[in-house]
């Protein structure tokens, strides 16, 4: 049954990346190309009716880790205190941006909440991407199975780590550009114009970055944690998956200067499904490594619940992934096409 | 108590009572809005779809925060209370994870639907999109009074070698009587909250002699809605509750009640300051035999008091439960005067020309988030020193490996976050209550604003 949850799990941490990695994504644009206060709007109009559902992943994911492997989500969730609290406090920022924005009229008040938008946005996506180096590096679990750390210590990514250190940072880098270019090439999808052509022109100009990135991720990782190639070496099919990641980056160059908007987006989409699919390849059946001694490490054994829920939590989660999955192409589909920039109510 | 622990509990407490402001609210209200609705459908009166919309603004407002000031709730568990969260994720997991997977993504759906969809849905697929959100809230707070309910009166759980719990039986997790009660008890609470807010922004139009046509079906619906939800919520739910409390948590109930000695025909305290050092109520009225009557039946059964429990299982803070319990009482008590009083003049048609009346449920509008936060505060002190009701203890439950400064920290962050918040929450409801409902538009989802604006 564990391995069963450690799958479904993971799907609902890529869905919750892939969906709202383009929220995050859109929210730094409004940084970079989103000049004027029509453009801003749009973009604000791309995410405006769907980012909430996006985020609900987040959520049930958090809910569905608590009850299939509470150990994980009480170890992982109080050493990551700093960060995982300033995430919260993003989130909070971030929806408050988009919501409140439509009910006051007021330029210098949207301006406040653009960059709460923006701002927050873009350390969502920083912080995320560190959360997922620390993952992949370990962390100094005790023999208690618990851990602390603090935002930084000295860089190095051993002994007493801290949340950012140079491969954690390096991380946050790759997923930030990641995202960047994911929102970019779903705002061009779903708007015309000027801001069309600026989202386009920067998904372009990331591109390149975001291969160099990708590619140096891997030697990396495998320099800073060796065991996360121990799958790859056992299983020579899962190479798969690297194959996957690089295919989708071709796809989403070729597809990107061809103009096919849709092609493009997807290609971003199934690049971050790859990346995610070769970190839980790397780690399984770890949830969270230690970076001291493999024994200590989290895994899906040690720390999942009792047999008799995880069997009755699947009735219920294909159930309830049945419905949402019905929800989102309802309301992705009533939403579909370009938005428009005059179709709006909610100036009064 | 150590330090670290009593950060984190003001850490959930603080957070906790913040967020439930919120969803106190759009429980309430949204089985009122597809009472407009369907109001709407039924009499093709279009004032009933204006005033569905204005609520729906006040509701989307409401929404957003209790989205937004929930999120950190469910990862507190684990961010605060890891110890707690390692041994307890097998069985109130499986509700928490249910929330999210069932009422979450439906109400974050067709809350969107409902707000841009109304031309392109057609009126009774819009109803159904408004019913869903209902539908959804309620569930939502459905899961949340199982996971609470357990820690209350844990049922239907196995010890594992561990240590942890895990649930032995899905269906006696949700069927948890406690949980069925406190339900009936909590969700007429919210409804209280919304229809003293639709009423009391009813009776603020109508002293102005603003959007009257609005304003009278805002104190039409409110009123009824409250006087039904007034009564139920003293009887048959609080009743209910309280017996069962009685039977089960009956150290809570004589702390409660400030009875430090067991006595049979015990009376009940209506004012008085409990005083824990000399084990005596302070200036107290109180009425004799009543406690022993609403909890047993009988003005003669014995009611056990403090006195009958080791001191380690008292509650850790009585004045703060016997005075949040008081409190909500007396209010819920109020509520079905005030209610009464203005479902009489409305059955006698003279409601909106009774100035006194408008007055009274103006002034009412902030109470019933004193009682709702009163009465969690009641169920929740009460429940101290546990976290698992005999079964693992407050100072058992906390994150060992954050340090009390790293919970100062986040507790000043949330303080500083929150209030930004409450300003601009009260800055945008004042907004929408002056706009009015007049100018309305049916939304369209084409325009891809997000899904509370309109």
């Amino acid at each position: 049954m564990e391995p069963v949850w450690f799958v479904l799990v993971a799907i609902m941490l890529v869905a919750y990346v892939v969906l709202d990695g383009f929220d995050l994504g859109a929210g730094t644009l409004l940084l970079l190309i989103a000049r004027t206060e029509e453009e801003r709007l749009m973009v604000i109009r791309t995410v405006g009716p769907v980012w909430d559902g996006n985020e609900v992943w987040l959520i049930a994911g958090g809910g569905t880790l608590y009850f299939a492997f509470p150990l994980l989500y009480a170890s992982s969730f109080s050493g990551f205190y700093l960060p995982l609290n300033i995430v919260l406090w993003l989130l909070v920022l971030r929806g408050i941006g988009i919501e409140f924005r439509m009910h006051i009229e007021n330029h210098v008040w949207q301006s406040l909440f653009d960059g709460f938008f923006a701002i927050s946005s873009t350390l969502l996506a920083i912080f995320f991407g560190a959360a997922l180096g620390n993952v992949l590096r370990g962390v100094p679990l005790g023999i208690d199975h618990f851990f602390f750390e603090p935002l930084w210590t000295n860089f190095r990514t051993s002994g007493q780590t801290g949340i950012l250190d140079w491969y954690t940072c390096g991380a946050a880098a790759l997923v930030l550009v990641a995202l960047v270019v994911h929102g970019a090439l779903y705002v061009a999808l779903k708007t015309e114009g000027t801001l069309n052509q600026a989202s386009r022109k920067l998904a372009r100009r990331l591109q390149p970055l975001l291969i160099i990135l990708t590619a140096l991720g891997v030697p990396v990782t495998a320099t800073v944690r060796p065991l996360t190639m121990h799958n790859f070496r056992e299983h020579p099919l899962a190479y798969v998956i690297p194959l996957a990641v690089a295919v989708s980056l071709a796809a989403m160059w070729i597809f990107e200067r061809q103009a096919m908007e849709k092609a493009a987006f997807l290609s971003s989409c199934s690049y971050i499904v790859a990346m995610l699919a070769g970190v839980a390849v790397a780690l399984y059946p770890s949830l969270l490594p230690s970076s001291e001694d493999p024994a200590r490490d989290l895994t899906i054994y040690n720390t999942a619940s009792g047999e008799y829920a995880l069997r009755v939590g699947l009735i219920w989660w294909v159930l309830g992934m049945v419905l949402a999955f019905g929800y989102f192409v309802f309301v992705y589909r009533m939403f579909r096409g370009k938005v428009q920039v005059e179709a709006g109510h909610e100036y009064r | 108590m150590n330090d670290a622990l009593f950060l984190h509990r003001i850490h959930f407490a603080f957070t906790i009572t913040f967020h439930y402001l919120f969803p106190q609210l759009t429980m309430g209200l949204a089985p009122l809005i597809v009472a407009l609705k369907t109001l709407a459908i039924r009499t093709g009166n279009e004032a009933y779809n204006e005033s569905a919309r204005f609520w729906t603004k006040i509701f989307g407002i409401n929404f957003a925060l209790g989205v937004v000031t929930g999120i950190p709730m469910e990862f507190q568990f684990g961010t605060n209370w890891a110890q707690f969260s390692r041994l307890t994720g097998g069985v109130i997991g499986q509700p928490l994870a249910m929330e999210g997977t069932f009422s979450f993504f439906l109400e974050s759906a067709f809350l969107g639907l409902f707000v841009y969809g109304e031309k392109r849905l057609g009126k009774w697929g819009h109803w159904w999109a408004g019913f869903l959100v209902f539908l959804g809230s309620w569930m939502s707070g459905f899961f949340i009074i199982v996971t609470d309910a357990w820690m209350q009166h844990p049922v239907a759980y196995t010890r594992l070698p561990n240590g942890g719990f895990s649930v032995a039986s899905f269906w006696g997790l949700l069927a948890n009587r406690w949980a069925l009660i406190q339900y009936a008890h909590n969700m007429s609470g919210a409804v209280i909250t919304g229809a003293f807010v639709m009423a009391g922004v009813g009776a603020f139009y109508l002293l102005q002699q603003k959007f009257v046509n609005h304003a009278r079906i805002f104190l039409r619906v409110g009123v009824i809605a409250g006087i039904a939800a007034s009564v139920w919520q003293v009887f048959p739910s609080g009743d209910l509750h309280g017996k069962y409390m009685a039977r089960n948590q009956p150290v809570t109930t004589a702390a409660m009640e400030g009875l430090f000695t067991s006595q049979t025909g015990a009376p009940i305290v209506i004012i008085g300051q409990p005083d824990e050092e000399h084990q005596r109520i302070d200036n107290p009225i109180i009425a004799n035999k009543v406690l022993s009557f609403l909890i047993y039946g009988t003005t003669t059964a014995e009611v056990q008091g403090l006195n009958a429990f080791p001191r380690d299982q008292w509650p850790t803070n009585i004045p703060l439960l016997y005075f949040s319990y008081h409190v909500m009482v007396g209010l819920g008590t109020i509520f079905v005067a005030v209610m009464a009083m203005a479902a009489f003049l409305l059955w006698r048609r003279k409601l909106y020309a009774s100035s006194w009346m408008l007055w009274i449920i103006l002034l009412c509008v902030p109470f019933p988030y004193i009682a709702n936060t009163a009465g969690w505060l009641t169920a929740e002190v009460g429940r101290q020193p546990w976290l698992v009701y005999g079964l693992l203890r407050t100072n058992q439950g906390y994150s060992t490996n954050v340090i009390a400064g790293n919970s100062m920290f986040t507790l000043l962050g949330y303080m500083g976050l929150y209030l930004v918040l409450g300003i601009l929450f009260l800055f945008l409801i004042q907004r929408e209550i002056g706009h009015g409902p007049v100018l309305a538009a049916g939304g369209d989802i084409n325009s891809g604003a997000p899904i509370t604006a309109s």
